[in-house]
C-alpha cells in the first residue's frame, strides 16, 4: 500500500509559521464573518436602526430639556459622541451572539479539529465586529450631520474621536467573546447583556451630563468606561480640552483586551 | 517513500478513559485501527462513541490513557495530529450563510491548502458529493441530506491519511447513505484509514472490517463482523407465539427441554444457533407436546443487532421487531 510517512504529512511548523498563523487563520476567519455580513443584510440593518431611531429620538425629543443644562453645547453635538459609544457598546452583543451560534452549530467543533491557530475563531470574528463598527459609525455620523451635527475641532479630532470609539468597540466585543463561549447559545448572550449594557450606557454620561444624578450614582457614572470614552470623544470632537481622558479611555481598552482575550481563548479550548 | 507505517497501527487507543464530572463515559477503552480499514465503533446514544472521536480528533483530553493517531500522541502533539486527520461530526458542522464553495475554499484556507489547489479541490469534492448544481447556493438552503454531504465534503479537503466519520449517514437517505458507503470504499481502497461510529448494524456490517461494541463507555467486544456474528451462531430462530402468557410458557417449556433459554420479547421467541433447521426441529416436538403451537416461524442468518442485543441487552435503534 502507498504509506507515507508522518514527517511528509506533517512538517513541524518553523517559527515564522507560528507568529504568521495566528493572523493568516484569524483573517481567513474574519472574511467568512464578513461575508455572512453581506449575506445576512438583517444583522446590518438591525444594528443601524436602532441607533438612527436613537439619535433622531434623543435629539428631538430630550433635545430641548438637556440642552437647557448644557451652556452653551448644542445637544446635538453633545448627543453624537454619546451614540456612538452606545452604538458600539450594544453591537458587542453581536461578538457573542456570533461565537455561541457557531457553539451551536458544531462549527466550532470542526474549528477545534482544524491545524489552525488557537486565536483565530476569536480574532476573526472580534476583527469582523469591528469592520462592522466602522460602517455603523460612518452611517451614524451621516444621520447625525443631517440633523444638525457638527464638528467644532476639525477633521483630525474627528477622525481621533471616531478611532477611540472603535478602539473601545472592540474591547467590548472581546468582553462579549468570553459571554458568548461562557453561556454557549445566543438567546441567553442576548438577555444576559442586557442587564449589563444597560446601567453602562445610561448611567453614564453618553446621553445626559451626568450631574444631575444622585451622589451615589455619580461615583459610578463619572468613572466607568463608557463615560470616559464617551468624554474623550466629545472633547476631540467639540475641540474642548481633552486632558488625560483619552489616555484613560485608551488604559480602559488596553486593560479590557488584556483581561478579555486570554479568558476568551482558553475557554475557546475548554468549550465544545 | 518509506513504508515505516504501512504495519504499525493507524490508531491506537490504549486504557483510554473520560470522566465529565461524576459521568464515566469512556472507561478503560482498547483498540487498534491498521491502516487502510474502516473500524465501526457501535453503540446507542450516550455509549461513549463521540467521546472518543472527541479525545482522538484532540477537541477534548481523555482523564486517562493514551491515544495515537499514526503513532503520533494526541495530547502530546495535537498541532501534528490535526494534520492528517479529517473529521464530519454528529450534526452538519458548515457554515449555513457561506456558499459549499466557499465552506470547502474556507476548510481548504485553514488547512493550508496552497492556494492555488483550493478552489480545484472544492471543485473536484462538489463533483464527487453531487453538490456541483447547489454549489454557489448559501447552505442555509440546503436539505439536510445536502448539508451532510458537505460537511464530509469538509472533512475530506485536506486529503487526511485518516478520518473520522460521528454517525455519517444518521438522517441521510437510503440512496444519499449507500453513495455514502460507496464513497468509503473508495477511501479506504485509496489507502485511508476511516474510524467510523454509527447506531446502524447494517452499516458497520457493510463497510467495517473490524467492530468494537461500546456500552457504557467500555468496549464490550472487538472483532469482526463475520467472527461477532459467528459467536453467537450463525442462525436465529424466531417464533412467535400469539399472545405473552403463551410465550411465557413456551419459554419456560423450551429452557427444560434444551437447557438453554429463548430470549423472550413480548410474545417473540429468538434462540441463536448454529444450526437452526436442526433446532427448529426439536422446540417444534417439545412445542407441539404442550399444544403451544407458535403462530409465525422464522430461521435467519444472526445480525449485527441480535450480537449487540446479546452483548448490551438492549436493542438498537435500528434494529428488533415491530
Amino acid at each position: 500500500m502507498t504509506a507515507v510517512t508522518v514527517t511528509d504529512l506533517a512538517p513541524a511548523p518553523g517559527l515564522s509559521d507560528r507568529l504568521l498563523a495566528p493572523v493568516r487563520d484569524g483573517l481567513a476567519v474574519c472574511g467568512r464573518n464578513l461575508i455572512a455580513l453581506r449575506r445576512v443584510p438583517r444583522l446590518l440593518i438591525f444594528s443601524t436602526v436602532q441607533p438612527i431611531v436613537f439619535v433622531l429620538l434623543f435629539r428631538y425629543v430630550f433635545g430641548g430639556v438637556v440642552g437647557a443644562v448644557l451652556h452653551g453645547t448644542s445637544y446635538i453635538d453633545y448627543l453624537m459622541p454619546g451614540v456612538f459609544v452606545q452604538v458600539v457598546t450594544f453591537g458587542a452583543v453581536n461578538t457573542a451572539i456570533g461565537l455561541a451560534t457557531d457553539l451551536q452549530t458544531g462549527l466550532m467543533e470542526r474549528f477545534r479539529s482544524l491545524p489552525m491557530a488557537r486565536s483565530a475563531v476569536l480574532s476573526g470574528r472580534t476583527i469582523a465586529d469591528l469592520a462592522r463598527n466602522v460602517f455603523v459609525v460612518a452611517l451614524i455620523s451621516g444621520v447625525g450631520f443631517m440633523v444638525g451635527f457638527r464638528v467644532h475641532s476639525d477633521v483630525w479630532g474627528f477622525l481621533a474621536g471616531a478611532l477611540l470609539v472603535l478602539a473601545f468597540g472592540f474591547a467590548m466585543s472581546w468582553v462579549f467573546a468570553v459571554v458568548g463561549l461562557a453561556v454557549g447559545d445566543p438567546e441567553t448572550a442576548t438577555a444576559a447583556a442586557f442587564p449589563v449594557l444597560a446601567p453602562l450606557v445610561f448611567a453614564s454620561s453618553a446621553f445626559v451630563p451626568t450631574s444631575t444624578m444622585p451622589g451615589w450614582l455619580q461615583v459610578f457614572a463619572n468613572h466607568q468606561p463608557v463615560t470616559i470614552t464617551a468624554g474623550a470623544v466629545r472633547a476631540l470632537m467639540l475641540g474642548t480640552p481633552v486632558g488625560s481622558q483619552v489616555w484613560q479611555a485608551l488604559a480602559w481598552d488596553v486593560g479590557i483586551v488584556a483581561a478579555f482575550a486570554p479568558l476568551g481563548v482558553w475557554l475557546y479550548r475548554k468549550a465544545v | 517513500m518509506t513504508t515505516q507505517h504501512s504495519t504499525a497501527p493507524a490508531i491506537r487507543v490504549h486504557g483510554l478513559g473520560k470522566r465529565f464530572k461524576d459521568l464515566v463515559a469512556l472507561d478503560d477503552v482498547d483498540f487498534e485501527v491498521p491502516p487502510g480499514t474502516v473500524f465501526g465503533l457501535l453503540g446507542p446514544n450516550g455509549a461513549g462513541k463521540t467521546t472518543a472521536i472527541r479525545i482522538l480528533t484532540t477537541i477534548i483530553p481523555p482523564t486517562s490513557g493514551r491515544a495515537e493517531v499514526l503513532g503520533t500522541d494526541v495530547v502530546a502533539h495535537p498541532g501534528a495530529v490535526r494534520r492528517m486527520i479529517g473529521l464530519a461530526g454528529q450534526y452538519a458542522a458548515v457554515d449555513p450563510n457561506l456558499t459549499a464553495r466557499e465552506n470547502l475554499r474556507l476548510i481548504g484556507r485553514l488547512t493550508q491548502v496552497p492556494r492555488s489547489r483550493r478552489s480545484p479541490r472544492a471543485a473536484e469534492l462538489l463533483d464527487r458529493f453531487d453538490l456541483t448544481n447547489a454549489a454557489d447556493r448559501p447552505v442555509r438552503t440546503f436539505s439536510g441530506g445536502m448539508r451532510r454531504r458537505l460537511d464530509v465534503a469538509a472533512a475530506l479537503v485536506p486529503e487526511p491519511p485518516v478520518l473520522f466519520l460521528d454517525e455519517p449517514t444518521t438522517g441521510l437517505d437510503p440512496q444519499s447513505r449507500t453513495a455514502l458507503w460507496e464513497l468509503i470504499r473508495e477511501l479506504v481502497a485509496d489507502g485511508t484509514t476511516v474510524l467510523l461510529t454509527t447506531q446502524y448494524l447494517e452499516e458497520a456490517d457493510r463497510l467495517a472490517q473490524r467492530v468494537a461494541v461500546l456500552a457504557e463507555g467500555r468496549v464490550v467486544a472487538d472483532d469482526s463482523p463475520h467472527a461477532l456474528k459467528a459467536r453467537l451462531g450463525t442462525t436465529v430462530l424466531e417464533l412467535g407465539m400469539g399472545e405473552d402468557p403463551r410465550a411465557v410458557r413456551a419459554a419456560t417449556l423450551l429452557a427444560e427441554r434444551l437447557d438453554r433459554a429463548p430470549e423472550r420479547e413480548g410474545a417473540l421467541l429468538r434462540l441463536p444457533s448454529p444450526d437452526g433447521s436442526l433446532l427448529l426441529m426439536d422446540v417444534l416436538h417439545a412445542l407441539e407436546a404442550e399444544q403451544l403451537t407458535p403462530r409465525t416461524i422464522a430461521v435467519r442468518e444472526s445480525s449485527l443487532d441480535d450480537v449487540y442485543l446479546a452483548l448490551t441487552g438492549r436493542r438498537t435503534s435500528s434494529g428488533g421487531p415491530k
